[in-house]
């Protein structure tokens, strides 16, 4: 039954992935639109709200797709779990649904209804995908916590509420760093700068708070002689928000090279948090309460997943690299269908 | 008064309902864009890419709306009914997650290209972006409705233990109703996607449109129209006399029989009164139901009688399945009007048109009230025979889920007035500028870099 042990294993594998993918992909978005500027008087701001939206047109259904598929593997494997999770969640993800809905639809209204309506529809956007940062950010709070409801926990969730907003718009202003010029992206450097600080402060806040509040966790970074290779995981998270930092002011003033770098160095970011995460809690799956074997499915079912997912996956990341591909390059013009 | 579970059964239905008016119109809409597209690169003739460039407009702005939706609907298994997963979940969860690798992404991804890449890739690849998007909002109904009729007729699996396992998965998804639920949902796409598009152009026409795109998607339309509408009758036909194999309760629902009988008349009204079990003003056509249901005049019907205390609220079931046959019969009428008149060359009347604006979200109607039908009927199950919607549904606090549904239902009223306003809007501009916004592309293909002088005219 050696195969039958490994499956819960290989699906929350693909589970981590599907989050990591959406949350570097939607991250990106969802920051693009909580960067949304709306300074008074400035007719400028329109203009660049049309060019950051043009930006993320071209992908953001398919990057909440991977939303869309964390959930439906979680649901699939671990229907348990998803039991659980869905339960104690059921406000925080009702008001992200509202949050998605809204940002999702702006994109097309603010474009097709009455022009008067439109500044209507981007103050919205930038809710929906506030809200959105938000509730997700709070949601992965309460699920390190345990789903505990005192007072230090909600706390907690409400810096990482905080700190997941951060790092959206962390990765949404590298990505504009990416895909615009001129004034647009001076502004972007600007706002990477920034948020890729408060993202650190979080970042930093959630590492000390965790292995403090859960023993099990501080059992495992802290064990001999792991701990001197898993530390490698913060160590290299802090040398990248350096480095990052370093390549955002050089090219604010004005070196063009490496314009992708800052980029893919915050998705690295990412990666190495979500690594650390994963690590403090791996093999369970609801912090405390279920390991992944107790709350999977019947094999059977896996096993006729497995296959689809095996065959389709690559098919899926070939042409969301062809999409990537197509779309590669500055965004300058909004060429709306 | 208002308890967790009827709460969750009212949101279930808001947000299922809402979720499907979108991909009622997209389904079909896709091969509607993917024909006029195919169209213009084999002609040459602007006129379908005048079509193109307008519907796919309205396409992105309702396929928006339907993400944006089913996202809600994805995660309502789980906040409102843990036990549904519980039970059945080992059936369920695979065919969900194969809508998701096998349609959701494919359908994502080439919209962008579809949307926003037709400067950026060849013509061709272009226009295989558009299949496949189609295919995709094809291929997603496919699953849906595989797992939507496993619940109502399931088959393939085994209970251990009071939960489903899977035994065969070609049993599982190709259930007894499946087929004709399929290809039932697909006609009725493609009717409402049908009439949304000839009202919108009648519109356009309506308010002084005197280009050639608004006439030649009207025509299209109907002509569609014309042959789907009777078609989706038979279907259905064959679709009720499927049930009466598995869900004779139903059945009974929809007839309107309280009691088992021989020679039952098909009622074309009556107030089904579920207190004393019967029904009152009844008007009906003699032994009609039995020779319909059983081919014999005299055939017996099984009436609800036999199903006590287990059988849906009668009163819904009956009248949402006289609304949708209703709207199908006028579906026909006027798809048949209409393609006469376009066979014989004479233009539409003005009142003519009017008709079919008022008939631009007939087919909303009827897929709701079949959907209706088909759920309400199923009813106290959720999957039938096997798990009754009170051992599914969460336990948490009514006040969570009142909350919720309050804030989902402000949402959708909202969006619901803007879609329809913003159509409005985007018909009325088309009738003053010509639908080309952007550039035309040409046939050879625009990549980004290509001299920008070297494209095709635009008369
Ligand atoms: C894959 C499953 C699935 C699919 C495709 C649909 N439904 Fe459904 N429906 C359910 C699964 C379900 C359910 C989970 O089984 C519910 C929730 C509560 C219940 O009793 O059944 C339900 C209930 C339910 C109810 C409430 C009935 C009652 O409680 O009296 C309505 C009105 C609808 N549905 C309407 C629809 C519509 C308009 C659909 C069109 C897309 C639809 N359903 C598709
Ligand atoms: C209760 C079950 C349902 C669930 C859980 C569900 C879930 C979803 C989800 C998550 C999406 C968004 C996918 C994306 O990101 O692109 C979606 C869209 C879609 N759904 Fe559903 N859905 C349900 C019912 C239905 C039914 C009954 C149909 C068809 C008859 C349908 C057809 C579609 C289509 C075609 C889309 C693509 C978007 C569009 O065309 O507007 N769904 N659905
Ligand atoms: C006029 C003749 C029609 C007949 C006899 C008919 C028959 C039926 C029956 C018996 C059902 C319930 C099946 C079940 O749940 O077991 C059904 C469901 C349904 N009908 Fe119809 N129908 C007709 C027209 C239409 C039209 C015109 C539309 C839409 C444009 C439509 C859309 C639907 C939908 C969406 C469902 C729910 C899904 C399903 O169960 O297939 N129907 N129909």
């Amino acid at each position: 039954m050696m195969d039958d042990h490994w499956l819960p294993v290989i699906f929350i594998a693909l589970m981590g992935l599907a989050v990591l993918i959406y949350a570097v992909l939607d991250g990106f978005d969802l920051g693009v639109g909580i960067l949304l500027p709306f300074d008074a008087g400035e007719t400028s701001s329109e203009s660049q709200r049309d060019t950051m939206i043009a930006s993320i047109g071209p992908f953001w259904d398919a990057n909440e797709t991977w939303l869309v598929l964390a959930i439906g593997l979680l649901l699939i494997a671990f229907p348990h779990a998803h039991s659980v999770v869905m339960y104690h969640l059921y406000i925080p993800i009702a008001i992200m649904l509202i949050g998605l809905i809204l940002r999702g639809v702006a994109f097309d209204f603010r474009a097709k209804a009455a022009v008067s309506q439109k500044l209507a529809w981007d103050r919205t956007f930038k809710a929906g995908s506030l809200l959105t940062s938000l509730s997700q950010g709070f949601m992965l709070g309460q699920y390190v916590m345990g789903f505990d409801t005192g007072w230090q926990a909600m706390l907690f969730a409400a810096v990482s509420a905080l700190g997941v907003t951060a790092a959206y718009s962390y990765i949404g202003a590298t990505w504009l760093a990416l895909k615009t010029e001129g004034a647009l992206r001076q502004r972007a450097l600007h706002w990477a700068r920034r948020c890729g600080r408060i993202c650190f402060a979080g970042v930093v806040a959630v590492s000390v708070i965790n292995p403090l509040v859960n023993p099990g966790v501080f059992a495992r970074w802290f064990e001999y002689p792991l701990v001197m290779f898993v530390l490698l995981i913060p160590a290299l998270c802090f040398a990248a928000f350096i480095w990052n930092d370093m390549t955002l002011r050089r090219q604010l003033h004005g070196d063009s090279r490496h314009v992708a770098r800052p980029f893919f160095v915050t998705a690295l970011i990412f990666a190495l948090c979500f690594t650390g995460l994963a690590f403090s809690f791996f093999p369970e799956i609801v912090p405390g309460r279920m390991d992944i074997w107790e709350a999977a499915s019947a094999p059977e079912s896996l096993r006729f997943i497995l296959v689809g997912a095996v065959l389709v996956v690559p098919v899926i990341l070939a042409y969301t690299a062809f999409s990537y591909y197509v779309f590669r390059g500055k965004t300058t013009e909004l060429r709306y269908h | 008064m208002l308890d967790t579970l009827l709460l969750s059964r009212i949101q279930f239905a808001a947000n299922i309902s809402f979720h499907i008016l979108f991909p009622a119109i997209t389904i079909a809409l896709g091969w509607f864009l993917f024909y006029f597209k195919l169209r213009f690169d084999l002609s040459g003739n602007p006129v379908w890419m005048r079509a193109y460039r307008f519907w796919v407009k309205v396409f992105a702005l309702t396929f928006a709306l339907g993400v944006v939706s089913g996202i809600t609907m994805s995660f309502q298994f789980g906040t409102n009914w843990p036990g549904y997963m519980e039970k059945v979940g080992n059936i369920a969860g695979p065919l969900l997650g194969y809508e998701v690798l096998t349609a959701f992404f494919l359908e994502a991804t080439f919209l962008g290209i579809m949307l926003f890449g037709i400067n950026r890739v060849p013509q061709k690849v272009h226009t295989l972006s558009t299949l496949l998007v189609a295919i995709g909002t094809s291929l997603s109904t496919f699953w849906i409705i595989a797992l939507n009729s496993w619940m109502q007729t399931p088959a393939g699996h085994e209970l251990r233990d009071g939960i489903a396992f899977p035994v065969s998965w070609m049993e599982i998804i190709f259930n007894p109703s499946f087929t004709y639920r399929l290809i039932h949902v697909l006609l009725a796409s493609g009717l409402t996607a049908a009439f949304f598009i000839a009202g919108i152009s009648a519109y356009r026409m309506l308010h002084g449109d005197s280009k050639r795109a608004p006439r030649l998607a009207l025509k299209t339309a109907m002509l569609v129209a014309a042959v789907l509408a009777p078609l989706q009758v038979l279907v259905g036909d064959l679709h009720g006399l499927d049930t009466v194999k598995y869900q004779p309760a139903k059945i009974a629902a929809i007839e309107g029989v309280w009691e088992t009988q021989k020679g039952v008349p098909l009622l074309l009204f009556a107030i089904p009164d579920s207190e004393n079990r019967t029904n009152h003003f009844e008007i009906g056509i003699p032994r009609l139901a039995s020779l319909i249901l059983t081919h014999d005049p005299d055939g017996e019907v099984k009436g609800l009688n036999e199903f006590k205390g287990e059988h849906a609220p009668v009163g819904p079931v009956f009248w949402s399945f006289r609304v949708m046959v209703a709207c199908g019969l006028l579906m026909i009428a006027v798809a048949w009007i209409a393609s006469y008149r376009t066979w014989r060359k004479q233009p539409l009347s003005t009142g003519f048109l009017r008709v079919l604006v008022a008939c631009t979200f007939i087919g909303w109607v009827a897929t709701l009230s079949g959907w209706y039908v088909a759920e309400i009927g199923r009813q106290p199950w959720l999957v039938h025979g096997l798990l009754t919607r009170d051992e599914a549904v969460t336990d948490l606090a009514p006040g969570n889920v009142a909350l919720s549904l309050s804030l989902y239902l402000l949402v959708y009223v909202v969006l619901l007035l803007a879609y329809i306003q913003t159509l409005r809007v985007m018909a009325k501009k088309s009738v003053e500028v010509e639908e080309f916004e952007t550039e035309p592309p040409t046939l050879e293909g625009s990549l980004p870099n290509v001299d920008k002088t070297a494209r095709g005219s635009s008369t």
